[in-house]
């Protein structure tokens, strides 16, 4: 039984549809990175989950319980926020005290003075502030605890929005691109410690991002959600060495995957004479050949590979990104060099441009995936030597 | 000495005149509560008195009405319509301004249609039900009216609109119910529209004349500006000293607490962090 699954889920606002059919499962334990460009519905999933909105149809399941009809008070999920919500009037300790408070005191138990007179909720309220110091330690800000939301940085704030998410041991956690508001050395830092707080507390996580950094360095499995569709979920090795969709092939990757036009004739797809056998039937007509950037190769004699101009190089330090054009089709190709590679390169001039066929991948014409048979049928024809 | 720019002088000194302009009145009644009667209907215009009359006519306005039960009814009449206003209205802002419901847009043009009719056209409607139910010359009569205030639901709307809703909803996931939400978050974090909507609610009904005059025909019942006006044309009559005392004690309190509100006013809207 997975700790969550999401069953054909859809929503649409008027005629705009944000969500169409998505289902998703987490097992116990796991973390789920759901990663895709800003309104692609990856926020109202989240916020659907954690009861905050409806879906229009589809089921919501944690650990075999239907929560649909379920008030978002009750579903026993705790969400890390991107502008991380803390109650502005309240100190980091208090902050963080809130969802203790609201689960085990009782109605009149929370009323101001008449509350603090009532049997028995004095040692309900040791015991939270107990549970919130304890916390505290654990995310090192105990030394933060009488501070309000105004008087932290930005990283202390983070820190105090997943104490207290965490500190009432959800039975789902969400987070809601909580990194996307540190400066950058910050977020790298703080990614390896999210990740360690979910070792520590094994509660299966879904992590909504626009990061694929982020996505592929933390998650267990990454879902590619675009335009409302999940179109892939996977470990983050497949997610990008074996896309299921072109979609997923350019989102992830930096820079981009090359997408180049090719055509599909009986049963083979040809690219300026580069020829690949495919494994499926697809019609004859137009598909696209995809191919990463580190596996394209320049030859600066141009003596080798298919005849291109070389326009631009960008020095990224450990790595050089050239960008090329194909002579005979006009197409932009990216290749992504070791500086060594890039030193006899000048922007300008006349490459040859070498494909590693055998890294190719082949999508339809509708962007899915097809399958190629093996390298042995790859054959690069020495027409443009 | 550094020398001060001329087009600082003269902004300086077109402000201050302005500023002047404004406070005449007010300084002119401060100065005529401090003259005898024949000082005031001299023929010359002098604002400093010339013999020091304060004292005599405090101690009439004191003595001839009964100052302690005006005060003590402006404080409680505005007091309990500010309670109610607050009470009414700020739960009602929070539905709309942050919940989703099929009747949000015909209560926002309800309260739109509200903001524009005045209190002057339903008087006489409110007046006989009052009379109906025997409450004229009541506390309940005075306050009911403005207990629930469109311009306070109109205020606190645009106030809460701009609360971030992570914030709602992350009170959600905590486990707090609307009313929760409303007690816990949205009222302590919206003491400075409160202190703002204070000003203009006190203000407005501490000065209010038409209103009493229409439902209290009884002293006890006065607030401060019916009970000037019983001291004018009872007592009186032409003792403007004492008048302009009388006036200046109802003043005063008004006048403490605004530049009271403002401080915190000001305070309120640097203080409050909200932002992310």
């Amino acid at each position: 039984m997975s700790a969550l699954s999401l069953r054909g889920l859809n929503k649409s606002f008027g005629a705009n549809a944000v969500l169409n059919g998505v289902s998703l499962d987490v097992e116990a334990g796991e973390f789920i990175a759901l990663v895709g460009p800003s309104g692609c519905g990856k926020s109202t999933l989240l916020r659907i989950l954690a009861g905050l909105d409806h879906a229009d149809s589809g089921e919501i399941v944690v650990a075999g319980k239907d929560m649909s009809a379920v008030a978002a008070a009750d579903r026993n999920i705790a969400m890390v926020f991107q502008s991380y919500a803390l109650y502005p009037h309240l100190t980091a300790g208090q902050n963080i005290a809130v969802p203790l408070a609201m689960k085990r005191l009782s109605r009149t138990q929370r009323l101001p003075l008449v509350g603090s007179v009532l049997p028995g909720q004095k040692e309900i309220r040791a015991g939270i502030s107990r549970d919130v110091r304890e916390m505290a330690t654990v995310l090192k800000i105990d030394h933060l605890l009488d501070r309000k939301p105004g008087q932290m940085s930005g990283g202390q704030r983070q820190r105090v929005a997943l104490a207290r998410a965490m500190v009432r041991q959800p039975s789902i956690f969400l987070m809601d691109e909580p990194l996307s508001n540190l400066d950058a050395n910050l977020r790298v830092h703080a990614r390896g410690e999210i990740v360690e707080l979910h070792r520590r507390a094994g509660v299966p996580t879904l992590y909504v991002t626009h990061d694929q950094a982020e996505a592929l360095s933390m998650a267990d499995r990454v879902a590619v959600m675009i335009g409302g569709n999940l179109l892939q979920l996977a470990a983050p090795e497949a997610i990008y060495n074996d896309p299921a969709h072109i979609e997923v092939a350019r989102f992830v990757g930096q820079p981009r995957i090359n997408i180049l036009p090719a055509v599909a004739d009986a049963g083979r797809v040809d690219f300026q004479g580069i020829r690949l056998a495919l494994l499926e039937k697809v019609a004859n007509g137009p598909v696209s050949l995809g191919i990463r950037p580190e596996f394209v190769k320049l030859a600066p004699d141009g003596r080798s590979g298919l005849a291109g101009r070389l326009e631009r190089l960008e020095f990224l330090g450990s790595e050089v990104i050239a960008h090329c054009r194909l002579d005979a089709s006009g197409d932009t190709v990216i290749a992504k060099l070791a500086p060594h590679e890039a030193r006899d390169l000048i922007a300008g001039m006349p490459v040859g441009i070498l494909l590693s066929v055998e890294q190719a991948m082949v999508f339809g014409p509708e962007g899915k995936r097809l399958r190629i048979a093996g390298t042995a049928s790859v054959r690069q024809e020495p027409a443009y030597v | 000495m550094r020398s001060i720019p001329a087009g600082r002088v003269i902004r300086f000194a077109l402000l201050s005149l302005g500023a002047l302009m404004i406070l005449a009145p007010y300084i002119f009644m401060v100065s005529t509560a401090g003259k005898t009667q024949s000082d005031i209907f001299t023929s010359s215009l002098s604002l400093i008195p010339e013999h020091f009359y304060f004292a005599e006519n405090f101690a009439k306005a004191l003595n001839k009405v009964p100052m302690a039960t005006l005060l003590w009814n402006g404080v409680l009449v505005c007091g309990l319509i500010f309670f109610f206003q607050v009470l009414v209205a700020i739960p009602c802002a929070y539905a709309m301004a942050k919940l989703r419901f099929r009747a949000a847009r015909l209560m926002m043009v309800l309260v739109m249609l509200g903001l524009l009719v005045p209190i002057h056209a339903t008087a006489l409607p409110l007046y006989v039900a009052f009379d109906r139910m025997s409450l004229l010359n009541s506390y309940t009569s005075l306050v009911a009216p403005f207990t629930i205030s469109v311009f306070a639901i109109f205020m606190f709307l645009q106030f809460f609109r701009a609360m971030p809703d992570d914030l709602i909803h992350a009170a959600r996931l905590d486990g707090m119910s609307e009313l929760g939400i409303v007690a816990r978050v949205i009222v302590p974090n919206a003491w400075p529209a409160v202190t703002a909507f204070a000003i203009f609610s006190v203000v407005a009904h501490w000065n209010d004349l038409y209103w009493p005059l229409i439902v209290v025909s009884k002293q006890a019942y006065a607030t401060p500006p019916l009970g000037l006006m019983y001291f004018r044309a009872a007592e009186a009559g032409d003792d403007y000293g004492a008048l302009m005392a009388a006036t200046l004690i109802i003043t005063l309190p008004l006048v403490a607490a605004f530049l009271l509100a403002q401080k915190r006013f000001v305070e309120g809207i640097t203080m409050t962090g909200l932002k992310g």
